[in-house]
C-alpha cells in the first residue's frame, strides 16, 4: 500500500511537472534587419513573458532557404506553436505543412501565409493601401500619378496596390487621373526606389504630381529624387510604418501621410493568440477572429485584423502622445514661427 | 645544300590594315572596342527610349548614378589585378554611410561648417580601418581573400544594422548632402569649364612631354597626324562632357548644373589610381605580383605590405563610395550599398580586368561601370521590370567577358 501511495505522489509531481512546462513560442523573422521588427519583436516578448511563456526566434535575413531551415530548427527545439513572418508566402509552405504535421499550431504574421489552418495576423493591409491614396488622393485631386510599390515577393505589396487602386479607380476612370509611372522596389529598398524615380521623373520631363509609395523607405529614396529636381514638397508622397524619419519629412511637409500600424498592438496579440492555440483553443474559438478571404487563393483563413491610423501633419500628436517617437524627432528642423508648420512643432 | 622555303604558318592570320594602323597609333585595342559598344549601346538606348536616353539631363543622372560603383571599382581593379577578390565592398560602404549618418546627426552639431569635413574623415578613416583588418588575415596570415572578405560582407552588414538597431537617420547635414550631386550638389558653369581648361591643359601637356620624351630616348614615336587626331579625340570629349553637364539646367531656372561633386570625385579617384598604376612604383609592384606572385617575391617586393595597402586603398575607395551614396538619399540607411559588389567587380571585369590576375587598368573599370549603368538606366527608362532587368545584365556580363576572351585569344596568336 505504501508503494502505491508513493506511486500515486510521483504520478501527480510529474504531471505537476508537465502541467508547468512553461509554452515555448517560436518565432521565425524573415528579415530582422529592417528597421520596423525589433518593434514588434519587443512587444511580443514583453506579452510572452507577462504570460509565463518562453521566446524562441531565428532570423532568415531575407534569405527563403535559410527560413526554411529556421523553421525545422525551432521545430527541432520543441516549440509549442510558431509565429512567422515570411520572407517568401509560397515558398515557406512545406515547413509550414511539416509543423503542421507535427500538430505545432502556425500564426501566419503581418504577412499572408495562405494554407488551411494557419492564423493569419496582420493589420488590414488593403486598407493601408486605401488611407495612403485617400490622403494623397485629398491633396491633388487630378494630374500625373506614380506608384512606387513594394517588393514583388511581398503579398502585401500587392494588398497595398489593391486598396491604391480602389480609392483611385473612379478618378482613373474619369480620366482626372493618369498613371506616368509604376515601378516595383526590390527588396523595399531606397536606393532602389530612388533611382527608379529619377528614371520616371526623366521620362516624364518632371510632369509629376503626385507620388504613392508603399511605405517610408520607399518614400524616402522618392523624396530624395525629388528633392533633387526642387520638387520636394510640392508633391506629396504616401508612405508606411510611421518611420522617425518619415514623421519628421511630414512635419516638413515633404511626405503627405504614413499610415501608422501600432506593430506594439499586433506584436501583443499575437502573442496571446500564440499561448491561446499552444494550450489547445481551436482556431474558431479566439477572441476577435475574423473570416479572411482575400489571398490569391481564395482559402478562408481564420483572422484577426488590426485598424491602422493614417498620421499626417494635422495629427503627428497622436504618434507623440502614444510613445512611439519624441517630439523634439518629430519636429527637428521644423521653423516653429513658419506658416506651414504643424500643430504639434509651434 | 638545299634551300628551305620559309614555312608558312597556317595559324597567322593576316594582319589587316585596321590592326596595322591601330599598332601604329598604339591605342589599346581592347579599350576602343570598350568605348565603340559604349556608344552603341547608348545609340540604341537613345532610340528606344523615343529620344529621352541621350538629353543633358538623363546623362547627368547617369554620371551621378555611376559614381557610387564607379569609386569602388578604380579600386577593384588593383584587387583583382593580385589574384584577390573583395566582397565586402557593398557591406563597408552600408556600415561606413551608416557611421557617418550617426556621426554627423549624433556627435557634431548640424548645421556648423565644418561638420561634413569631420564626418567624412571619420568615414574614411573607418574604411581604413576596415580594409587594415581584412588586409592583415589575408595577407600576414594567408587566409584567401575569397573568404575573408566574404566575412567581412556579413560582418560589416550586420555591424550597420547594430549602429542604429535598423532605424533610418534622417536628415543630414545640409553641406554633407552636396556630396550626393541633387539639387545643389554641382559646381556651377564657370568652375566646370575651369575643369574642363584643365584636363584639356593636362591633355596637351602629356602628349607633348611625351613625345618629346621618346623622341630623346631614341623611341619610335607615332605619326604627328595621329598625335594630334588622339589629342583632339581626348579636347573634342573633355568639351563635349562639360557641354553636357552644363546643359544642365537647375529646374525652373536658367542656371546650368556643371559637373556633380559626385562625378567630380569619381574623375578624380579614377586619374589618381590610373595614376598610381601607371606611374610609380607601387602600381609596377601590384602588376608584377599579379603576374607571378612567386616571381614578385624573389624580386624582393614586399608582397605582404603592398597587399595590406592595396586592401586600405580599397576600404578608404568604399567607405567614399559610401559617403556619395549615403548623401544621395540624404539618409542613413543600413541596406546601402547592397550588391553593390557584384555590380562593381562586373564593372572591372567588363573594363578589361581578368579574374586571373595581372591585367586590368582603371579607365577600363570606369568605362565597365558606365556601360553597366547606362544599361540599368536605360532599361529604368523602358520601365522593364526589374526581373527582367537582371536576366539582361547578367547576359551582357558573359557576352562581354566571352567577348574578352576571344580577343585575347586571337591576339595572343597574332603577336
Amino acid at each position: 500500500m505504501k508503494v502505491r501511495f508513493l506511486l500515486a505522489i510521483l504520478v501527480f509531481v510529474v504531471l505537476g511537472a508537465a502541467a508547468a512546462q512553461p509554452i515555448r513560442v517560436g518565432v521565425s523573422w524573415a528579415n530582422f534587419q529592417e528597421e520596423r521588427w525589433k518593434v514588434d519583436e519587443a512587444a511580443i516578448v514583453a506579452k510572452l513573458h507577462e504570460l509565463g511563456a518562453v521566446y524562441l526566434s531565428t532570423d532568415a535575413r531575407a534569405s527563403v532557404e535559410a527560413q526554411l531551415t529556421d523553421i525545422e530548427s525551432l521545430i527541432a527545439r520543441d516549440v509549442d506553436v510558431l509565429i512567422i513572418l515570411a520572407q517568401d508566402a509560397d515558398a515557406v509552405l512545406p515547413a509550414v505543412a511539416a509543423a503542421q504535421a507535427r500538430g505545432i499550431p502556425v500564426i501566419g504574421y503581418d504577412r499572408l501565409l495562405e494554407a488551411e489552418g494557419v492564423f493569419y495576423m496582420t493589420f488590414d493591409n488593403v486598407e493601408v493601401g486605401r488611407m495612403q491614396a485617400r490622403a494623397v488622393f485629398e491633396m491633388q485631386p487630378t494630374g500625373n500619378y506614380v506608384f512606387i510599390m513594394g517588393s514583388p515577393l511581398d503579398p502585401n505589396a500587392f494588398f497595398l496596390r489593391e486598396g491604391q487602386q480602389e480609392v483611385l479607380q473612379a478618378a482613373i476612370d474619369r480620366g482626372d487621373i493618369t498613371i506616368v509611372g509604376e515601378h516595383f522596389t526590390d527588396g523595399w529598398l531606397p536606393e532602389i526606389a530612388m533611382r527608379n524615380m529619377e528614371g520616371v521623373l526623366t521620362a516624364t520631363n518632371n510632369q509629376v504630381d503626385a507620388v504613392v509609395a508603399s511605405n517610408d523607405g520607399t518614400a524616402g529614396g522618392v523624396v530624395a529624387a525629388l528633392a533633387a529636381q526642387g520638387l520636394a514638397g510640392l508633391v506629396p508622397v504616401s508612405g508606411q510604418d510611421a518611420d522617425h524619419a518619415a514623421l519628421n519629412r511630414i512635419a516638413l511637409g515633404t511626405q503627405t501621410v504614413s499610415v501608422w500600424k501600432d506593430v506594439r498592438v499586433l506584436g501583443a496579440k499575437a502573442a496571446e493568440v500564440a499561448v491561446l492555440l499552444a494550450q489547445g483553443t481551436p482556431l474558431d474559438a479566439i477572441p476577435g477572429t475574423t473570416i479572411f478571404t482575400g489571398g490569391p487563393r481564395e482559402i478562408p483563413m481564420h483572422s484577426i485584423l488590426l485598424a491602422p491610423i493614417p498620421i499626417t501633419r494635422d495629427n503627428l500628436n497622436i504618434v507623440i502622445d502614444a510613445g512611439w517617437v519624441s517630439r523634439e524627432v518629430v519636429c527637428h528642423g521644423v521653423d516653429p514661427a513658419a506658416a506651414t508648420a504643424p500643430e504639434v512643432c509651434k | 645544300m638545299a634551300t628551305h622555303p620559309p614555312l608558312e604558318s597556317p595559324i597567322r592570320s593576316r594582319p589587316t590594315r585596321l590592326s596595322h594602323l591601330l599598332r601604329s597609333l598604339e591605342i589599346d585595342v581592347r579599350l576602343f572596342g570598350m568605348i565603340g559598344a559604349l556608344i552603341i549601346i547608348w545609340i540604341a538606348l537613345h532610340l528606344l527610349t523615343d529620344n529621352t536616353f541621350l538629353t543633358p539631363r538623363n546623362l547627368w543622372n547617369l554620371a551621378v548614378q555611376t559614381s557610387v560603383v564607379g569609386i569602388i571599382a578604380a579600386g577593384m581593379v588593383f584587387v583583382i589585378v593580385m589574384r584577390h577578390i573583395d566582397l565586402s565592398v557593398g557591406s563597408v560602404v552600408g556600415v561606413t554611410g551608416m557611421i557617418m549618418a550617426v556621426a554627423q546627426t549624433q556627435l557634431f552639431p548640424l548645421g556648423t561648417e565644418w561638420n561634413w569635413l569631420a564626418t567624412l574623415l571619420i568615414g574614411l578613416l573607418a574604411g581604413a580601418v576596415i580594409g587594415a583588418f581584412q588586409g592583415f588575415w589575408i595577407a600576414y596570415q594567408g587566409i584567401p581573400a575569397f573568404i575573408v572578405t566574404l566575412a567581412g560582407l556579413l560582418i560589416f552588414r550586420g555591424g550597420a544594422w547594430l549602429l542604429t538597431e535598423g532605424r533610418t537617420v534622417a536628415p543630414l547635414d545640409s553641406n554633407f548632402q552636396l556630396l550626393g550631386g541633387g539639387l545643389a550638389g554641382s559646381i556651377g558653369a564657370t568652375w566646370s569649364w575651369v575643369v574642363g581648361l584643365l584636363a584639356i591643359l593636362a591633355i596637351i601637356v602629356i602628349a607633348v612631354r611625351n613625345r618629346v620624351g621618346r623622341k630623346r630616348l631614341g623611341f619610335s614615336v607615332r605619326p604627328l597626324w595621329a598625335e594630334l587626331l588622339l589629342a583632339g579625340a581626348g579636347i573634342a570629349f573633355v568639351v563635349a562632357f562639360v557641354l553636357v553637364m552644363n546643359a544642365n539646367l537647375r529646374p525652373r531656372t536658367d542656371i546650368p548644373h556643371g559637373i556633380p561633386i559626385p562625378v567630380l570625385i569619381l574623375l578624380g579617384v579614377t586619374l589618381i589610381m590610373a595614376a598610381i598604376a601607371r606611374l610609380t612604383k607601387f602600381g609596377r609592384y601590384i602588376y608584377a605580383m599579379g603576374g607571378s606572385p612567386e616571381a614578385a617575391k624573389l624580386a624582393g617586393i614586399n608582397t605582404k605590405l603592398v597587399t595590406l595597402l592595396v586592401f586600405v586603398s580599397i576600404g578608404v575607395l568604399s567607405a567614399l563610395a559610401g559617403a556619395v551614396a549615403t548623401a544621395r538619399l540624404n539618409a542613413g540607411v543600413t541596406s546601402t550599398g547592397m550588391f553593390a559588389e557584384l555590380h562593381v567587380i562586373a564593372a572591372a571585369v567588363i573594363g578589361g580586368t581578368s579574374l586571373g590576375g595581372g591585367v586590368g587598368t582603371v579607365v577600363g573599370a570606369l568605362i565597365g561601370a558606365i556601360f553597366m549603368q547606362s544599361l540599368q538606366n536605360g532599361m529604368v527608362l523602358l520601365g522593364l521590370t526589374s526581373a527582367l532587368q537582371q536576366i539582361v545584365i547578367g547576359l551582357v556580363l558573359i557576352m562581354a567577358v566571352w567577348l574578352d576572351v576571344v580577343y585575347r585569344r586571337r591576339s595572343g596568336l597574332q603577336e
